[in-house]
């Protein structure tokens, strides 16, 4: 490379923010809402689902970048998803050893993780052209995009529908369900995931100029 | 586009194939002890959550040697059989077998108020994979204490559902013998148990055939501690 450019140049700072704002996997391309909906009912399960998804699209960003000249495009999809199968094996792995009740509540959805579309996405689109360190930018990018809203959806959900944090009983401390609130019984059930995510579109859209369509 | 020949891609699959099947082995045994000992714990908690214990993950152990009074394995003719550790057998073998020479484990809980219940386990087959859990008995041997279920990869949501605390709760004070002392196991009823009933409850709605394969599950089980509940009923007269 002739004119090496700095490891944190604007256009690869980009790489990392636009995905949390213009760029959102999930609000603006709407990919990997199935996970969004099933994993989000408590706090605990998003954050480690979004780990989970920064750990593998990152990591295989990186494998698919570096092997990017050898990998023959007429078996491409067939190593990506190879590589991607592998780091969910690995990590649905490392979970059963080191967080056996988050990776039970977790259940599929952990394997389900090769088939999000976000992380294939990012391969074929991304790494198979960009170097290794762009491709790493943009992976942990792209999943932090995707675990920022799952976290927003499980902190939502597990506080309006069963008033816990982590957990720990918010409301009751604070001695909401006195003055008659009662926990929202429909926030534990899928489509107010989808609710959520449609309110956050929603705000997300009327504050950023960029996304707003013309009629 | 760089073109590639046949034997490259053939050479490129195969060493990537070894690369990946070596990485995941290693990680497979290399975390092995660790899951083995989590899933010992999980047991644990299923068979304390039968005797309505709450737990977790750091109390099960010590909460399971202070319940816990005695554990054993009887054959079909219920004699004791002592060479075997009851913890250590697993059911979903022992169910394979036919009804003779099935080893079957029996777990005794003393709990605070002085009563004793007997805890058998079950397992059976769900839609996706196994589907199994531990059922607690009064010491009449007809009424339930409590029951947990647990399941490999039934469908979340439907199937799924049958770990979850309600289901299981259903199960108390529920009778698996008649009043003629027939055995009639418990039934899983679509569109709601008839709550005087004393051996129905609630199916789960969308999940038919896991329902159907719990039934069948305690119907297979606990028929096999038949004679065994029959003979300790005949003690305590």
């Amino acid at each position: 490379m002739s004119d090496r450019e700095p490891l944190f140049s604007s256009k690869n700072i980009k790489l990392l923010t636009n995905p949390l704002n213009v760029d959102n996997p999930i609000t603006v391309q709407v990919l990997g809402i199935c996970s969004a909906l099933a994993i989000t009912v408590k706090l605990e399960p998003s954050i480690v689902m979004a780990i989970s998804v920064i750990v593998v699209l990152s990591v295989s960003n990186v494998v698919i970048s570096a092997l990017r000249k050898m990998i023959p495009p007429r078996i491409r999809i067939i190593v990506q998803l190879t590589v991607i199968a592998t780091m969910v094996i690995l990590v649905d792995q490392v979970l059963k050893a080191f967080a056996y009740d988050v990776s039970k509540q977790l259940s599929v959805f952990v394997g389900l993780i090769i088939t999000n579309c976000i992380i294939m996405g990012r391969l074929e689109a991304f790494a198979m052209s960009n170097s290794p360190w762009t491709a790493f930018l943009d992976g942990i990018g792209n999943s932090i995009g995707y675990g920022v809203i799952l976290i927003i959806v499980g902190f939502f959900r597990e506080l309006l529908g069963s008033g816990e944090i982590f957990g720990y009983p918010v409301f009751e401390k604070i001695g909401i369900y006195n003055i008659g609130y009662e926990n929202n019984g429909f926030m534990i059930l899928p489509p107010m995931a989808l609710i959520i995510i449609g309110v956050i579109i929603w705000v997300q859209r009327s504050r950023t100029k960029e996304l707003i369509e013309e009629s | 586009m760089k073109s590639f020949s046949n034997t490259y891609i053939f050479v490129f699959s195969t060493i990537m194939v070894v690369i990946v099947a070596a990485l995941l082995s290693t990680a497979a045994m290399v975390l092995q002890p660790l899951q083995e000992r989590n899933i010992k714990i999980q047991k644990k908690r299923n068979i304390l959550s039968s005797i309505r214990i709450e737990n977790n993950a750091k109390n099960a152990e010590e909460l399971y040697d202070k319940y816990i009074s005695n554990s054993f394995v009887i054959n079909a003719e219920t004699e004791e059989q002592e060479s075997f550790n009851a913890f250590e057998i697993e059911m979903g073998l022992q169910m394979k077998k036919s009804p003779e020479q099935r080893s079957l484990p029996v777990f005794i809980s003393s709990l605070d108020d002085g009563t004793k219940k007997y805890i058998v386990p079950v397992h059976g087959k769900g839609l996706w994979g196994p589907i199994y859990g531990f059922v607690a008995l009064n010491d009449d041997f007809i009424t339930l204490y409590g029951a947990v279920f647990n399941h490999d990869d039934e469908t979340p949501g439907l199937g799924a559902e049958i770990d979850t605390d309600w289901f299981g709760a259903q199960f108390a004070d529920k009778k698996i013998f008649n009043k003629n002392m027939k055995f009639i196991s418990i039934d899983l009823v679509k569109g709601g148990a008839d709550p005087e009933s004393l051996n129905e409850v609630d199916a789960i709605s969308g999940g038919t055939l896991t329902s159907d394969g719990l039934e069948k599950m305690l119907y297979d089980c606990l028929s096999s501690y038949q004679t065994y509940f029959k003979n300790q009923m005949k003690n305590n007269k």
